[in-house]
């Protein structure tokens, strides 16, 4: 609750939007994130076989339960499977200059997902392209614990 | 199964709906479809609505909305914190059970107040996705660039989908953009997200839709071509982007099916895909011939009302049967991103 206040005829209460609640990772997902401080990723092998980043607690095709032993490593270099260009960044993305969003295929893995990748131009993006990740500096167990993907030499 | 039937439909759609607020604007649009429907408000057995709290930026802000609709005396009302289709697809469901003879199904949203497309955002996975508050027009450029270069189509098809909605909007009234330029002129513009250009994205705004809804012989006594409703199915995909073929819409693959869509022929659909690419990727999930009217209003992409679009897909197409200039025709909704759930709705007239 604000502190309520009159100030002549109008009157004025303080409101904080807020999220007051503690959410955890879960047994699967913490794996990914803590593997990420470690400059290490984690997938997880689906009932058919396909190798998914970020790994999953359940199966999406058949929402089996999946435990930690379908845990695998993959990457670190992966390929780019689609993207598109970021000509104007926004304050909350991870690149203060124009980048490529791309879905990565992790080497050892079959399902990609999503990441920046920085590139001096749109030109020198393409599917197929080889990336490997840039580790933030203070990893805290985030998605943003890769700084972004960059090209392998 | 029980006939049931959409009687009216209105609707209101304006690129900034800066004067008026959510029940200003939702009001004559509730009062226009219960209008129409011949059936008293105080007669409706049911009431259910879909918004989005995001938008509005508060808990239980679809409460307010009420005040539109007259809650007095007391009213049995629900709310789907989706997109008014949904509503109707619960509404439908009340109907089956056999409680309820009648129902209003209404959507409302301001998509236009914000940055939608940011906003967006916040609906993706909240630990591998939202942190890094990919656009929505970036992640539907991912889908058509995998869509092109598994060589479903090209930046050709896409400007020859944009050109025929734009052209097609321009006798819509409630349209918010439309044109008359040709796919050359459409190619020569820039991309907002490569291989995407600002007119293959959908125009945000703001606005209502309602729709009343009847069992069997109440429809019949109130209204002399009823669009009833012959299949109805929705279902989704795994929301993460790497598990699914973004070139395919498998969800609305088995909607369209589950809902008859190919039992018989269709005169018109109307596909709510707020990106190019998307019509031409439900067009093909729903197996739609070359002959059907795909999007006679310009569709999302020349007016889009998050929260309603999908309930005004539908009701563009039953205004056809109910006019009699169509006879069956199919109404689409989607959530989510790169056309994750799908909703399928099946009408025909008698």
């Amino acid at each position: 609750m604000g502190e309520t206040e009159t100030g002549g005829e109008t009157l004025r209460a303080r409101h904080v939007l807020e999220y007051p609640f503690r959410r955890s990772l879960g047994p699967i997902l913490e794996r990914f994130f803590t593997g990420l401080t470690e400059q290490r990723f984690v997938g997880s092998r689906l009932d058919d076989g396909r190798v998914v980043v970020p790994p999953a607690e359940f199966d999406p095709v058949t929402a089996a339960a999946l435990g930690a032993d379908r845990l695998t490593e993959v990457g670190p270099g992966g390929v780019v499977t689609t993207w598109t260009w970021v000509g104007a960044p926004g304050p909350k993305h991870p690149l203060d200059r124009p980048f490529a969003w791309a879905l990565i295929r992790l080497d050892g893995a079959d399902a990609p997902f999503l990441h920046a990748v920085d590139v001096a131009q749109e030109s020198a993006m393409r599917t197929g392209l080889r990336v490997k990740p840039r580790w933030a500096a203070a990893p805290v167990g985030s998605i943003r614990d890769v700084a972004c993907f960059e090209a392998e030499a | 199964m029980r006939d049931v039937a959409i009687i009216s439909f209105a609707q209101s759609v304006s690129a900034r709906e800066s004067e008026r607020n959510e029940v200003e604007f939702l009001m004559p649009v509730v009062r226009e479809a219960i209008a129409a429907s011949g059936i008293e408000r105080s007669e409706i057995g049911f009431t259910c609505s879909g918004s989005s709290d995001f938008l509005q930026g508060q808990p239980f802000a679809f409460v307010m909305a009420l005040d539109a609709v007259g809650a007095w005396p007391p009213i049995r009302e629900s709310h789907v914190e989706q997109d008014g289709a949904w509503a109707l697809y619960e509404a439908w469901v009340k109907i089956q059970t056999g409680e309820v003879e009648s129902a209003l199904v209404y959507g409302f949203g301001k998509g236009a107040s914000g940055d939608l497309g940011e906003i967006l955002a916040l609906s993706l996975d909240p630990y591998c996705v939202t942190p890094l508050w990919p656009h929505a027009d970036s992640i539907a450029a991912l889908q058509a660039r995998a869509w092109i270069e598994a060589g479903r189509g090209t930046e050709r098809s896409l400007a020859e989908i944009t050109s025929r909605s734009r052209r097609a909007a321009r006798s819509n009234p409630h349209a918010i953009v439309s044109g008359d330029e040709t796919p050359d002129e459409l190619l020569a513009r820039p991309y907002v997200a490569s291989p995407l250009r600002a007119h293959d994205c959908a125009a945000n705004g703001d606005g209502a839709s309602a729709v009343v809804l009847a069992a069997g012989d109440l429809a019949r006594s109130v209204c002399s071509r009823p669009a009833w409703i012959r299949g109805i199915d929705h279902r989704v995909d795994p929301a993460s982007l790497g598990v699914r073929d973004l070139t395919r819409a498998p969800s609305a693959e088995l909607a369209g099916l589950r809902a008859g869509v190919g039992r018989d022929r269709i005169d018109v659909a109307e596909l709510y895909a707020p990106y190019a690419h998307q019509e031409a990727i439900l067009r093909q999930a729903l197996g739609l011939p070359e002959t059907t009217n795909v999007n006679p209003s310009g569709g999302a992409l020349c007016g889009h009302v998050m929260m309603s679009c999908g309930l005004q897909r539908i009701g563009e197409v039953a205004r056809r049967i109910l006019s009699g200039t169509a006879d069956r025709g199919v109404g689409h909704a989607t959530h989510g991103p790169a056309l994750q759930q799908n909703l399928v709705c099946v009408l025909e007239g008698e």
